[in-house]
């Protein structure tokens, strides 16, 4: 028997998935139960104890969502995953495994708004303490670093920009100060960019966007990618020193390279309780199944697009790092070979006023506050989710009264293109 | 053999092919991996013997202990060993004096010992270091899976029946190519330790 290694559309259809062993059912069951029996007294002794493999409680873990985990694990060349409720819930369970009060996180200053709001607001409220680096420039991650420093924290690409960050010089930065790099690879998707192999230690994502793709169900994963040493240096209590809620058992020691999933599920996920709907996880899972031909259909259809605003008489500017001469274009070439993505921001001639009429006047797109839809969206920061801001602030965020945010969908780029222009060209 | 990478054929011939498994170094301590490591093993059927000096002459789940794996009355496959990497050499020379000879090294996850694995080879033993067993046939039957753990290995065949109860897989699963046990390593060759 030869053995051969399978390919990402393979792996997107098949990772985590088995016909089920009693019924034969080939797709996913959607094992829609609060709880699962035991054996005897001593098996349920062996699952709660850790000591054994197996089903408890779905807030701990379910079969419908193994399956998902393993599939974005395997996707991510990772160890192993945890399914949570939303990306933001993600980001809490990986914090959560890593920080005490009075920690720090090293975080890019170039995130999706939702995570800065979480790191400024919710996360300081825990005592973690967030300094924020502009990822233009790697050394301000390297001057951020303290001894406190329990991880560093940015995105694959960037929300709502087009920013590329160059994971790879992070993840040096992460290396030698001896901490986990964790990289939010929404946008990207494992299709276009597997941040494990530029140096990141774990992954997280929402799921909500292009991995589910359909905009019908909110989800977050956690991927640990087995390469961080939890034990040196006692730095990370929650995994190299014996848990009292667990008689005593070293998660580092029993677990090994996926530690730190475990660690996620059953002190995090157990304990704060963020669990996904094994039906959110049926739908998220469908949608994997066509990930990689939906991505490089976003990709070329966004890449048509800003080609075309990029030469409208009315744009100003466009940012897309998938357009030579694009600030980060050099990155995308590295980190996302077969495309940019699906969302870009442009700036209006006509301002503010100009951007309230596009959102008012377009057809086909959906004005809303989402990315990663099938369907093409769009949305003008400065009058929706950025409107509270003054002026100054929405230009530091991106969201100037020019800006225009697209996710472009997989509809026939003609048809998406020609909604833009009787938009833009209506009084 | 290169011992940074396993192919899933190579462990799984072993844990398909053992049937005696001596383990040294064995804990009554119920919250110790070489303690439920062990109580796995059994429940999956293999005939589980204990190796500790400390324990000797006690009961483990029903199991004598004896002193040194020179004690075992009975022929074992595999030694498994529950004990740090400096240890291992010893271990290795009392193995091999063992008639009949076990047939496989196998030495936990954590444990390596290059010497030891050198002179298992050089007399015809097969070796495994820094794994467990649990973990490998966890992962080779997919029950690992149950825990989002990435099992390497695909599978468009029903799953055999359970071994005992509703929540026990056989190792039985027929793989597709899973690729290597090589992520335990990564974090050595990153210089994690």
């Amino acid at each position: 028997m030869t053995e051969r290694t399978p390919g990402f559309a393979t792996l997107a259809v098949h990772a985590g998935s088995q016909p089920d062993p009693t019924t034969g059912a080939r797709a996913t069951p959607i094992y829609q139960t609060t709880s699962f029996v035991f054996d005897d007294v001593d098996h349920a002794a062996s699952l709660f104890a850790l000591q054994t493999f197996g089903n408890i409680y779905s807030r701990i873990g379910n079969p419908t969502n193994a399956v998902l985990e393993e599939r974005v694990a395997a996707l991510e060349g990772g160890t192993a995953g945890l399914a949570v409720a939303s990306g933001h819930a993600a980001q809490v369970l990986v914090m959560h495994a890593l920080m005490m009060p009075g920690d720090e996180l090293v975080a890019s200053k170039k995130l999706y708004g939702g995570s800065i709001n979480q790191f400024n607001h919710a996360f300081r409220n825990f005592g973690w303490n967030v300094l924020w680096a502009d990822p233009d420039d790697i050394g301000n991650f390297e001057r951020a670093v303290s001894p406190r420093t329990k991880a560093i924290f940015i995105e694959s690409i960037a929300n709502p920009g087009g920013i590329i960050t160059d994971i790879e010089a992070v993840g040096n930065v992460a290396r030698r100060a001896g901490v986990p790099l964790v990289v939010d690879n929404t946008l990207a998707t494992p299709y276009l960019c597997r941040p494990i192999e530029h140096g990141a230690d774990v992954v997280v994502h929402s799921l909500t966007k292009f991995l589910g793709g359909h905009g019908n169900s909110i989800g977050g994963l956690i991927v640990d990618a087995g390469t961080f040493n939890w034990s040196r240096g006692g730095r990370y209590p929650m995994l190299c020193e014996p848990r009292p809620e667990y008689q005593g058992i070293v998660l580092h020691e029993t677990f090994g390279d996926f530690a730190f999933a475990i660690a996620c599920r059953v002190l995090g996920l157990r304990d704060l309780g963020p669990a996904l709907s094994p039906f959110n996880a049926f739908l998220i899972l469908t949608g994997i199944e066509t990930l990689p031909l939906r991505m490089q259909r976003h990709c070329d259809n966004a890449t048509a697009v800003a080609t075309w605003l990029s030469k409208h008489a009315g744009v100003a500017w466009v940012s897309y790092p998938g357009l030579p001469g694009d600030r980060y274009h050099g990155l995308a070439k590295k980190y996302v070979p077969k495309g940019a993505g699906a969302v870009l921001t442009f700036g209006l001639k006509g301002g503010y006023d100009a951007g309230v009429k596009l959102v008012s006047n377009v057809r086909l797109f959906s004005h809303l506050a989402n990315i990663g839809d099938t369907r093409s969206l769009i949305i003008h920061p400065a009058s929706t989710t950025h409107r509270q801001l003054s002026d100054a602030q929405k230009v530091q965020a991106g969201a100037g009264p020019d800006v225009v945010r697209l996710s472009v969908g997989i509809e026939d780029p003609e048809d998406v293109i020609a909604d833009l222009e009787q938009a833009l060209a209506a009084d | 053999m290169n011992h940074d990478s396993y192919d899933d054929l190579y462990i799984r011939g072993i844990l398909n092919s053992v049937k005696t498994i001596a383990m040294v170094g064995v804990s009554a301590n119920t919250s110790r991996p070489s303690y439920f490591a062990f109580k796995y093993l059994l429940e999956r059927g293999y005939r589980m013997v204990s190796v500790n000096p400390g324990l000797a002459g006690q009961n483990l789940l029903g199991q004598p202990v004896y002193a040194t794996l020179l004690d075992v009355p009975e022929p074992v496959d595999m030694v498994d060993v529950f004990r740090a990497s400096q240890h291992a050499l010893p271990i290795v020379a009392q193995a091999l004096q063992m008639q009949p000879r076990p047939r496989v090294i196998w030495m936990q996850l954590g444990v390596r010992n290059d010497e030891a694995a050198e002179l298992a080879e050089a007399n015809g033993l097969k070796v495994v270091m820094n794994r467990c067993p649990k973990i490998e046939y966890g992962r080779l039957s997919s029950e690992i899976s149950w825990m989002g753990v990435n099992s390497r290995t695909l599978s468009a065949k029903r799953a055999k029946p359970p071994v005992r109860g509703v929540q026990r897989m056989s190792l039985e699963r027929v793989t597709m190519p899973g690729g290597v046990t090589r992520a335990a390593d990564r974090v050595g060759r990153r210089g994690g330790e």
